[in-house]
């Protein structure tokens, strides 16, 4: 997959270079890792939901492309992909994941669909992602380079799924933005990491 | 249409031309995102403008001579060719030897920096030091070229010292780097001048004094220095001054230490004149120039829990006029103009600028490429330029909902940003800055080049600074990158822009037309020699 392909291979260069910014003269500069880090979060994000399209089979979410008042994601939809993807509003930057998925559309012609949709959806009616931005990240000195075993990583993915395995689109996305729904468990960003 | 060029030169002996064309036009037919709001800027063609044509020459193609100052055509000359850093800082001569190519990392200039007067230009560099130059002043009848007009006093070193030593944090085990990050001229009020230099942690005060005369008469002391038995003198004797060689004191008056926990980005002297503000990531502060145990917070935007942290501050500065406002930019793309007098510590912004993302344009390195590297305050305080990785942006303080003229230096990388961010090129901060009369910006960018865009108009031209071009008083010719359409000799594709050959500081002198780049060790400090003076507003 291209783009999950491109999506680690940025987030492999980002942790690279907090790595080594480390030992660099001068100390950790702060911005630079803030950047970095939020380059990283892109990346995660865009490689789940790459990842999760390859998995599922996903012809139903082209309509919701078209009607996103469409209330029930088919039961076939229901794999990690979506529900990636709602874990993504409601923790990390709405904007992000929206974001990801938008480039798949410039760079894949079969664009991964559920993503996409997902993206429309917030674009659409969330112009406000950056004030939604990121209260699961990780601070800038608890960014450690370690790659966990990956047990872990699929772990997360398998709660995420349990929990929002029916909800819609737009209702998780009403729960986002009033502050009803609860926020699933975060996905810290060290986790993501080992998800690569 | 046909491409007008903006800032097309002449020099003599070559025989193709390099028409220059960034109109705005242009750039938004390419796929960029952001677009101007400004209404379309009206379109110079030959027909409209019988001036222009006449500028024309034969055999040198599709030409026209264009300049963004109303009485006629700019064209930039180099007033002296290169001043290099290095071993070669002390001597005012013109070091013509272009074969050492490796450069010292402590030798890249890091600021750049003219005084009020613009009669002293101050740069710093990765090693610490301060190299002020000084405008010579010319003798009658110096210099005066036929069709030449105003002056042309070259800039000659006429101070060096060692600003800041590279240091040790022995709390947090962390090298606090040399790097001169900002300097900034205090307004002159007596003989001597003073300049603040910061590095990443320390701000100091340096008053910068001439000395030409010395006390010359007196006899308590024999040939040799000493002291001579008192019974021997018979006289009272007055210390006469005496003119001596012109010497150049440069002492530190102020140290202002432990006021920052992040790395100081930027500092800026308040129009009061007796107080200046030091931003870094988190934090600005605000001290008095005679005070340097205390200063005060003016803004914090630490979260209380660093893991919520979401932006930075990237870059402050006080207002040039009304000495409680001041405007900070951050890693978002916003700005956020504070009134002193709404509250002590202005966490809340009196005014927000922020421009609407465009969804079309997202990619993995949006939050990147629209970090905010400078904002300025334009001479009359009522407009504000900034710079992100690919755009100017001009706003005006009376609207906040997006800015009133954006500019595109180097669209052309949008498509490359991949290996921008592999090679850190990404990162890069990038300064502009406005003309005297505020009616240009000029910013930096990659190969050496170096942008300049009309307002008025909104037609950018491209310069060089690169030692091949730039023989002692040659004009600078525009340059192009190619992006599609016809190629032109002399354009350069956009996969042979050299990347390592950044130019991300410069100056432009406060009532003249003479600008100051660094190029990594070198500085270029260009004239133009049509239009010395700018007309004022």
């Amino acid at each position: 997959m291209e783009v999950s392909a491109e999506a680690k291979r940025i987030m492999v260069v980002a942790l690279g270079k907090l790595y080594s910014s480390r030992s660099q003269r001068g100390g950790l500069r702060l911005h630079r890792s803030l950047l970095l880090t939020l380059v990283m979060k892109s990346a995660r994000d865009m490689y789940h939901a790459a990842q999760a399209t390859a998995e599922s089979v996903a012809p139903g979410c082209e309509e919701q492309q078209q009607q996103h008042q469409q209330e029930e994601h088919p039961a076939a939809q229901t794999t990690p992909e979506p529900t990636g993807a709602h874990v993504e509003f409601q923790g990390p930057p709405s904007l992000a994941t929206g974001e990801p998925r938008t480039s798949p559309r410039q760079e894949v012609g079969g664009s991964p669909m559920g993503g996409t949709c997902a993206a429309e959806n917030k674009e659409n009616q969330c112009p406000t992602g950056p004030a939604q931005h990121s209260r699961k990240r990780r601070g800038k000195a608890a960014v450690e380079p370690d790659f966990l075993p990956c047990k872990k990583a699929k772990l997360e993915q398998g709660n995420c799924s349990q929990q929002l395995i029916v909800n819609p689109v737009l209702v998780d996305y009403v729960n986002c933005s009033s502050g009803l729904g609860s926020p699933p468990t975060p996905m810290p960003l060290l986790r993501a990491i080992a998800a690569c | 249409m046909t491409r007008k060029p903006a800032w097309a030169h002449c020099s003599r002996g070559r025989t193709h031309t390099h028409a220059c064309t960034h109109t705005r036009k242009d750039s938004s037919s390419s796929s960029s995102s952001s677009s101007s709001r400004r209404t379309a800027f009206s379109t110079l063609t030959s027909s409209t403008s019988p001036a222009l044509a006449a500028w024309a020459e034969p055999g040198w193609g599709e030409r026209a001579r264009f300049g963004p100052f109303p009485s006629g055509r700019a064209r930039w000359r180099v007033t002296l060719p290169r001043l290099q850093m290095g071993e070669d800082a002390e001597s005012p001569k013109i070091n013509h030897t272009f074969l050492r190519d490796y450069v010292t990392e402590a030798d890249v200039i890091s600021t750049v920096e003219f005084n009020q007067t613009g009669d002293l230009l101050a740069t710093g560099d990765k090693g610490g030091r301060v190299v002020i130059f000084q405008r010579e002043t010319e003798s009658k009848g110096e210099s005066e070229e036929a069709g030449e007009t105003g002056d042309s006093g070259e800039y000659n070193v006429y101070s060096t010292f060692q600003s800041h030593e590279p240091d040790f944090d022995y709390l947090k085990s962390l090298e606090i780097e040399e790097k001169i990050n900002k300097i900034k001229w205090l307004p002159q009020q007596n003989a001597a001048h003073f300049l603040l230099s910061t590095n990443d942690k320390t701000i100091k005060l340096w008053k910068v004094s001439e000395r030409d005369k010395r006390p010359e008469g007196y006899n308590l002391k024999d040939e040799e220095g000493r002291l001579k038995d008192i019974s021997t003198i018979t006289s009272l004797q007055v210390p006469v001054l005496k003119p001596t060689d012109l010497m150049v004191e440069v002492r530190p008056r102020r140290v202002f230490a432990n006021g920052h926990t992040y790395h100081v980005n930027s500092i800026s002297v308040n129009s009061d004149g007796e107080t200046y503000l030091s931003a870094d990531d988190l934090r600005i502060n605000m001290w008095h120039l005679g005070i340097t145990d205390r200063s005060f917070n003016i803004v914090d935007i630490k979260p209380a829990n660093m893991e919520d942290l979401t932006e930075v501050i990237t870059a402050a500065e006080f207002h040039p006029h009304h000495c409680h406002l001041f405007v900070y930019s951050s890693s978002k793309g916003t700005l956020r103009l504070c009134d002193m007098r709404a509250s002590a510590l202005c966490d809340k912004h009196t005014k927000l600028f922020e421009e609407p993302e465009d969804p079309g344009s997202r990619s993995f390195f949006s939050e990147i490429i629209s970090s905010v590297s400078d904002v300025k305050f334009s001479h009359s305080g009522r407009y504000l330029l900034t710079r992100d990785y690919l755009t100017a942006k001009v706003w005006d303080l009376n609207m906040d909902k997006g800015p009133v003229e954006t500019y595109q230096v180097h669209e052309y990388l949008r498509s490359k940003l991949c290996s921008l961010y592999e090679n850190d090129c990404i990162f890069d901060k990038f300064e502009c800055v406005w003309n005297s009369s505020d009616s240009v910006i000029m910013t930096g960018a990659y190969n050496s080049f170096f942008r300049m865009f009309d307002r008025e108009t909104g037609r950018g031209v491209t310069l060089e600074a690169w030692r091949e071009s730039s023989k002692p008083r040659a004009v600078l010719r525009t340059r192009r990158v190619y992006t599609g359409g016809k190629r032109r000799r002399g354009d350069v594709g956009v996969d042979s822009l050299d990347f390592t050959k950044k130019i991300l500081h410069m100056a432009w002198h406060p009532s003249e037309n003479i600008i100051a780049i660094a190029a990594t060790n070198n500085l270029y400090i260009f004239q133009d020699r049509v239009n010395p003076e700018t007309q004022t507003q």
